[in-house]
């Protein structure tokens, strides 16, 4: 493994055959490892959505039975929060670029790093498995006693994958953890780390403290199915609502999961196409740990209309609202970056304004939700199906196309087109705020979540968020082809294609396999694009 | 009803004051929106890239600022707490008086009973201005009673009773949905709520079937039937305590704790006994867990609801007031 870098070496060109991939150690062929699979579980979960949108067009159930609808939205929430979500950014772009962005050779674990993609993947496997051989039907929410007395699926089997695929983010969050304390090159101070490596910071917080919460918490309901305990369910002597409390005590931080890692991208690309530094970098860096840390005192907020009492309900939803402010602020402050910058608008910085545009939408329908009153009615309806997609798909996906867009040019050494990734860039946003803008409308008028067939009234709202997700297939689907195109066909990327600032763009594209000719030394604050 | 339409009716006394907090949401919600998308367009024309190899001026940060735009926020959402509260806290409290349904959920349908007899599936009659109280149970999975034209919702839940109370303002068929994922047929559990002008109302009471045994009644028979009159006697002789008077009272427990004998104890009394053991009483008494149906439950609640009026009742207790529609002419 030990080639001695030169300019024509790089980590793609170290080794071609299957098993220099299938067995590296290198956390930048991790990250392609998991771009690969973490690409076939977007395009699986966007198929059952295809089928979900098509059922929905019509009133009546008449495309798919209603067993057939019901594992097919568990299947679509289950593959696009745990098997797309959750690693996409963390373990696509923060394995490829934590280690380089800090100055380092690699992560603290490489073994553990491979380790986490074969649990992944294996995880992933097997959930598809349980699938083929029969489905599972209770929701990705798997709520009791549904899932642990009552579900004629495959609900054991899926939760298996599911605790699986938990242990790969938890050694995922602990390498990233260790390798930010230990492995920053000399210089690199916490307060010169670049905000993305922040954000990966936080993140990998709740991946360590939280994820074990659901694997138990999952494995009891399966303990359940299998040994009839009586945890979950009122005729064994158990509680039904317990499981709906460890169950979100994970679930609503994993939501930050998902959208921490995009915050830290959104501050990168920010910067680089503004050509300036962060404004209020430190209240952007401590605003991550805040989130990760509130977002574990809010669970109760799916709960209102679960017999909560009066006085809980209330203290979650102030909890609620002043989790909201940290996100508030970073919005306020990645648009004054704006101000006085030198501002480009290749595809990149186009998703990073549809990025701010959904993100907000998302979060400020967030206050709805967090007050009680108005959740009552809205909970549980496509209100809050919009809600969680505007901020999941809204602001997760937009920021894991945006740095993909960005670093695509130092993964792979090669320059896309970027009048289609433009073109993509904007079918995108215009798909996805036809899709589900509806949604909001549709989930106020009353439309249940969940539902396979629903009062004719609600059709037209329903037709234009189906019209709405074949422009945004459309638009997913157009990166496939001028990305792959690039492999083979693009222009050699420079080392710095954009003029930005960071230490990735310091090396090599595709860097060397030890990340740098020279050991970096770091002497500069992050962003110092005035000098 | 018109498919353009963007709220639905108002049919509750809920369903103006959620909209009113909706429409100021919306409002705050619509002002941030623009404000940021504005300044971020504006920005990006403004400071476009005009050469190649132009920075952005260096601007570190300012501590006014962000104190300035953490504190609006707050101040905002605090307003936002405070307004939501003050009407959740008029969902969650039951007025005194108010006429009683039992509800209970099971995978797919509905069932309502009237405290007088009347029983009904997917569908349900109530007078237009009067508080009508929901209890509600369910027989297995969660279910979810949601009316979206009272702007309310309420989960219904196993092994637990919830409430949920409203004021109908206007009469009309109003969507009754299953609002938590409850299986195969989740889509299917739904049904009316049919509010009637309180004539109509009680030529409906009138003139269905169903009449002649009340809830109380039925729950008596129950009550004799399971021999649960052997032990519990009206007087102090049984070897289980007396149910007189019992109900919306403190009840002393055998730990020297008291607990407040409301639908979830005398629930948990008779499924689950020995959770909760009266002062003064062995823990004899058998669980009646499945030899009772959860409409068989709710009638002997019912039926021990019924004694607290009754002129014996030991405690002392002031009898309660009439409900608010007399439940039979
Ligand atoms: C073309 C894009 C998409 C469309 C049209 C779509 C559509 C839908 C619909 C209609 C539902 C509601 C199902 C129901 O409640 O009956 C749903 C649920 C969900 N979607 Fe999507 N979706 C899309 C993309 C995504 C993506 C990209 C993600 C995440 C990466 C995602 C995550 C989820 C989750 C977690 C649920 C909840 C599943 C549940 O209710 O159990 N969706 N989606
Ligand atoms: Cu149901």
């Amino acid at each position: 493994m030990d080639t001695a870098a030169t300019p024509h070496s790089n980590y793609l060109t170290d080794g071609y055959s299957l098993k220099s991939w299938l067995l590296t150690r290198d956390h930048k062929r991790i990250g392609l490892l998991y771009l690969f699979s973490v690409t076939a579980f977007f395009l699986l979960g966007a198929f059952f959505a295809g089928i979900i949108r098509l059922e929905l067009l019509t009133p009546a159930g008449d495309l798919v039975s209603s067993d057939i609808y019901n594992r097919l939205f568990t299947m679509h929430g289950v593959v696009m929060i745990f098997f797309f979500l959750i690693p996409s950014i963390p373990s696509v772009l923060g394995n490829f670029l934590v280690p380089i962005m800090i100055g380092a050779k690699d992560l603290a674990f490489p073994r553990l790093n491979l380790l986490s993609w074969y649990l992944y993947t294996f995880g992933g496997l097997f959930t598809l498995w349980a699938l083929v051989t029969g489905g599972v039907d209770t929701g990705w929410t798997f709520y009791t006693p549904y899932s642990s007395s009552f579900s004629n699926s495959n609900v054991a089997l899926v939760i298996v994958g599911i605790f699986i695929n938990g242990f790969s983010s938890i050694l995922t969050g602990l390498n990233f953890i260790v390798t930010i304390h230990k492995m920053r090159a000399p210089g690199m101070t916490w307060f010169r780390m670049p905000l993305f490596v922040w954000a990966h910071y936080a993140t990998s917080l709740i991946f360590v403290l939280g994820t074990p919460v659901i694997a138990i918490t999952l494995l009891m309901v399966g303990a359940e199915r299998v040994l009839h305990l009586g945890i979950f369910d009122p005729k064994l002597g158990g509680d039904p609502v317990l499981f709906q409390h460890l169950f979100w005590f994970y679930s609503h931080p994993a939501v930050y999961i998902m959208i921490l890692p995009a915050m830290g991208v959104a501050s990168e690309l920010v910067a680089a196409f503004s050509r300036k530094a962060i404004f209020g970098y430190e209240f952007v860096a401590f605003s991550s740990l805040a989130i990760a840390v509130f977002g574990f005192l809010v669970w109760g907020h799916h709960m209102f209309v679960s017999s909560e009492s009066v006085y809980s309900a209330m203290a979650f939803s102030l909890l609620s609202f002043l989790v909201a402010i940290p996100s508030a602020v970073k919005v306020f402050n990645w648009s004054a970056t704006m101000y006085k910058g030198s501002i480009s608008f290749e595809a990149p910085m186009l998703y990073v304004f549809g990025f701010i545009g959904l993100f907000m939408i998302g979060g400020l329908t967030g206050l709805f939700l967090a007050a009680i009153a108005v959740d009552v009615h809205v909970t549980d309806t496509y209100f809050v199906v919009a809600h969680f997609h505007y901020i999941m798909v809204g602001g997760a996906i937009m920021m894991y196309m945006g740095g993909l867009h960005f670093w695509w040019p130092k993964i792979f050494g090669k320059l896309y087109n970027e009048f289609w990734a433009q073109v993509a860039a904007v079918t995108i946003f215009v798909g996805f705020n036809l899709t589900f803008f509806p949604q909001f409308i549709v989930g106020y008028l009353g439309m249940p979540r969940r539902y396979h067939a629903y009062p004719p009234e609600f059709q037209l709202w329903n037709i234009l968020s189906t019209a709405g997700a074949t422009v945004l297939a459309v638009g997913y689907a157009m990166p496939a082809f001028y990305l792959l195109h690039s492999l083979f066909k693009g222009k050699r990327a420079p080392s710095n294609p954009w003029g930005a600032k960071g230490l990735e763009w310091e090396t090599t594209s595709p860097p060397p396999t030890h990340n740098f000719e020279t050991p970096p030394v770091v002497t500069e604050p992050p962003y110092n694009y005035a000098k | 009803m018109p498919q353009t339409q963007l709220l639905p009716e108002q049919a509750s006394t809920m369903a103006p004051r959620v909209d009113a907090l909706y429409f100021f949401l919306l409002a705050v919600a619509a002002f941030f929106t623009l404000l940021i998308a504005g300044l971020v367009i504006y920005f990006a024309f403004k400071y476009r890239r005009r050469s190649k190899n132009e920075a952005g001026v260096p601007i570190h940060g300012s501590i006014w600022l962000e104190a300035t735009w953490t504190i609006i926020p707050i101040i905002i959402v605090l307003v936002i707490f405070g307004w939501s509260s003050s009407i959740f806290f008029s969902m969650a409290r039951p007025p005194a008086k108010t006429l009683d349904v039992y509800v209970v959920g099971k995978q797919w349908m509905w069932k309502f009973q009237h405290p007088d007899g009347h029983m009904e599936v997917n569908e349900l009659h109530v007078p237009v201005g009067v508080d009508v109280k929901l209890t509600m149970t369910s027989q297995d999975v969660i279910h979810d009673v949601y009316i979206p034209n009272f702007r309310l919702k309420a989960d219904v839940l196993p092994g637990k009773y919830t409430h949920m109370w409203f004021k109908a303002t206007k009469p009309g068929k109003y969507h009754l949905f299953c609002a938590e994922y409850c299986g195969t047929n989740h889509s299917g559990m739904v049904g009316w709520i049919t509010v009637q002008e309180r004539a109509e109302y009680e030529q409906w009471l009138a003139g269905s079937s169903g009449q002649g045994t009340t809830m109380a009644q039925a729950g008596e028979k129950l009550f004799k039937d399971l021999a649960c009159s052997s032990c519990h006697q009206t007087d102090t002789i049984g070897r289980g305590p007396t149910l007189v008077g019992l109900y919306d009272n403190k009840v002393t427990l055998d730990n020297g704790s008291t607990v407040m004998a409301d639908d979830a104890y005398l629930r948990e009394s008779i499924t689950n006994p020995r959770a909760k053991v009266v002062a003064g009483f062995q823990p004899v008494m058998p669980s009646f867990q499945g030899l009772v149906s959860e409409e068989g439950l709710l009638q002997i609640l019912e039926y021990i609801k019924s004694l607290r009026t009754t002129p014996s009742n030991a405690t002392g207790v002031v009898p309660p007031p009439a409900p608010a529609i007399p439940a039979k002419k």
